[in-house]
């Protein structure tokens, strides 16, 4: 008789989700499924509210990115009152969405990911987890603190609190740089991108002495979409670039025009929507996101040392796209560097210290998108109003949404690999979650709509009962 | 001296009151020296250890079946109870929820979305089904702490952790309490 496998919940990933597994009677994996259990309602409960409370409603859809959110409603917010906003606005939302992308990719190398690939996929359970890094490489857990910690300083010193900041506004931000600020943040940045180039080195030296098992790991063809200025990598302001599995540009648009390229499909079994190219069809139509979507739809990236890896990157694939889920880890890394650079340079711009940093309005336009790059991917505010600026209708597309496609396929991939039904050791299943913390999905993102996700391994018969539930509890 | 062990949970929430514990930052190596943690989103261990322990944290508030169960797995498995974070200790953001019936609010996410095409709203025995009302975590389990902030700042997390190392049960006073 069959069975189905549940793990649940699936841990070091933010939010709830369980993946089900179904084996035939010989044993082998049939199906396998990613569920994501948890949906709020954003979309529904911010009709009424006045438009400019959007920013900081919409960043309590997720913690780990808050500041995405807050700025990609910013975005929507400034076409709303019909304004551009002024430089040196622009350039401290940028900067905060550095601090964001170093906090939230340091945290998810060191604190997510690294216990898998540090301690090893079949270590003990108990310790497999950044306290467990903590106590084996303290000198490696003492860096990552400080990688989050410097971030996280970047967004409170702008905006008053590290996480759900106070900060953008419609039409700018609501508070200048001070050149204590500035000079706290410069005088550590040096340290910072030194502590990132050693991770970088972390991760490659993993991957050369883990070879095979990368390139056989989750690896499938897809398209890709990520931001680009003039071909460059972009995560604030630029066009919405998708290319086809070899890497051709399908499309290059304004985010504005989203509803023309995306559409969504929706499952039974999972609360996560299916974003899809929209010419193309679902499932035809899927794609990747996140940094390896970003760093295979980029030609270069904007600063010397990033850039100096990404060609390092590029040669993997010959200049084609990259297609094994675990270099995501890598990329996710490229990113950090990029982020850490960009910090630099921003602050290092006599205008960062400038007061003009707020655009007024008396207009009301109706309407707004704001696109923006979050850590995981593309992410799409849209609301429109009435007159008088109440929020009638909003659309969102999460950046983790992009991904669960790839998700579902990874899962479905990594459980063939390795899980016949004979013997299934906790490892191997370990083995599955890792290959979803490539993709490092925030769920309650994802799910801005309603609710939470927890992650588990159900055995089902091949007529449906569950016989056996797998849980990883140690005692 | 034998370690106080926690378990954590998060149920309706958006991770950032969890984040706002390891904003504790370099503290958190002190910590260790105190505190065994158990099961919890950051580890592996997926639920509380059968013996239970000394303290069970829960952030975000009750929004689904699943969450309910969850909240009231800790509460059996815990001596003492912690809500941390304006969603845990009365529902937080996601109480506007509460001013729409259910139905409109999964299909608004599911059926009418704008870039949503041929959508349903999904149903499933696997996954949890929402509540009429979301509330925070006393509606269904006994509180013995409250944090509250969205998130409680990082000071207000070790301050409370280190007051419970101690055997105390902490009082939040003066920029430690606030509500967001
Ligand atoms: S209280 Fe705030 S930070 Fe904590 S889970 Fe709720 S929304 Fe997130």
């Amino acid at each position: 008789m069959g069975k189905k496998l549940v793990i649940e919940p699936i841990t070091r990933i933010e939010g709830h989700a369980k993946v089900t597994i179904h084996i035939d009677d010989e044993g082998n994996v049939e199906k396998s499924y990613f569920h994501v259990n948890q949906f709020r309602g954003f979309e529904k409960f911010c009709e009424g509210r006045l438009y400019f409370e959007m920013p900081q409603i919409t960043q309590r859809i997720c913690g780990i990115c808050p500041v995405s959110h807050h700025l990609a409603s910013a975005k929507a917010c400034d076409e709303i009152i019909g304004v551009e906003i002024p430089k040196t606005a622009k350039m401290l939302r940028e900067l905060m969405h550095m601090g964001q992308f170093i906090q939230s990719h340091s945290l998810h190398f060191f604190h997510l990911a690294s216990p898998d690939l540090l301690l090893g996929f079949d270590a003990d359970p108990a310790i497999r987890n950044v306290f467990g890094i903590i106590n084996k490489k303290p000198e490696l857990a003492l860096m990552a603190v400080k990688l989050r910690k410097f971030g996280q300083e970047i967004i409170e010193i702008l905006g008053r609190k590290k996480i759900h900041p106070i900060f953008a506004v419609p039409g700018g931000v609501n508070g200048a740089l001070s050149i204590k600020g500035r000079d706290k943040i410069l005088g550590e940045v040096d340290y910072i991108i030194k502590s990132i180039k050693k991770a970088i080195e972390i991760i490659k030296d993993w991957i050369g002495s883990n070879k095979e098992l990368v390139e056989n790991f989750a690896s499938f063809k897809s398209g890709y979409m990520g931001l680009v200025k003039d071909g460059a990598l972009e995560i604030y302001d630029g066009d919405v670039r998708l290319v086809d599995k070899e890497g051709n540009i399908l499309e290059e648009f304004n985010g504005s025009d989203y509803l023309n390229y995306v559409a969504e499909h929706v499952e039974d079994w999972t609360y996560l929507k299916f974003p899809y190219y929209k010419k193309m069809g679902y499932p035809e139509g899927c794609y990747r996101v996140g940094p390896l979507g970003r760093m295979n739809v980029c030609e270069k990236i904007s600063t010397p040392l990033a850039n100096e890896e990404l060609k390092k990157f590029k040669v993997i694939n010959n200049g084609k796209p990259v297609e094994a889920s675990i270099y995501y880890h890598y990329t996710r890394l490229i990113e950090d560097l990029y982020a850490a650079e960009k910090t630099k340079e921003l602050l290092e711009d006599p205008d960062i210290l400038s007061k003009d940093i707020r655009a007024e309005s008396d207009k009301i336009t109706g309407e707004g998108v704001g696109v923006i790059e979050a850590p995981r991917g593309t992410l799409f505010h849209h609301y429109k109003t009435d007159e008088n600026g109440v929020i009638k209708r909003v659309n969102l597309i999460v950046a983790t949404g992009h991904n669960n496609w790839a998700m579902s396929k990874s899962v479905d991939m990594v459980a063939k690999q390795f899980i016949s039904g004979k013997e299934i050791s906790e490892g191997l299943l370990n083995r599955v979650e890792a290959a979803i913390r490539c993709y490092d999905p925030c769920l309650s993102c994802s799910t801005h709509a309603l609710g939470q996700m927890p992650l588990y391994i159900e055995i089902h018969s091949s007529n449906g009962e569950i016989i056996d539930v797998i849980k990883r509890d140690l005692k | 001296m034998t370690k106080i062990k926690i378990a954590t949970e998060w149920l309706e929430s958006c991770a950032g009151c969890h984040m706002s514990l390891l904003d504790i930052d370099e503290r958190i190596l002190e910590l260790l020296k105190y505190v065994e943690i158990t099961s919890s989103p950051l580890t592996d261990l997926k639920h509380p250890p059968e013996e239970g322990v000394d303290v069970g944290i829960l952030s975000g508030g009750i929004g689904n079946s699943d969450q309910e169960k969850k909240a009231k797995e800790m509460r059996k498995k815990c001596k003492i109870l912690v809500a941390l974070g304006d969603c845990a200790v009365f529902g937080g953001i996601c109480n506007l929820r509460n001013f729409f019936p259910k139905e409109e609010v999964l299909n608004r996410g599911f059926v009418e979305t704008e870039s949503t095409s041929k959508g349903k709203i999904p149903k499933s025995e696997v996954l949890g089904e929402l509540t009429d009302q979301v509330s925070g975590v006393n509606k269904v389990v006994k509180v013995d702490v409250y944090i509250p902030g969205c998130p409680p700042s990082a000071d207000s997390i070790y301050y409370a952790l280190t007051e419970l190392v101690n055997g105390r049960i902490p009082v939040l006073e003066g920029d430690l309490l606030h509500y967001d």
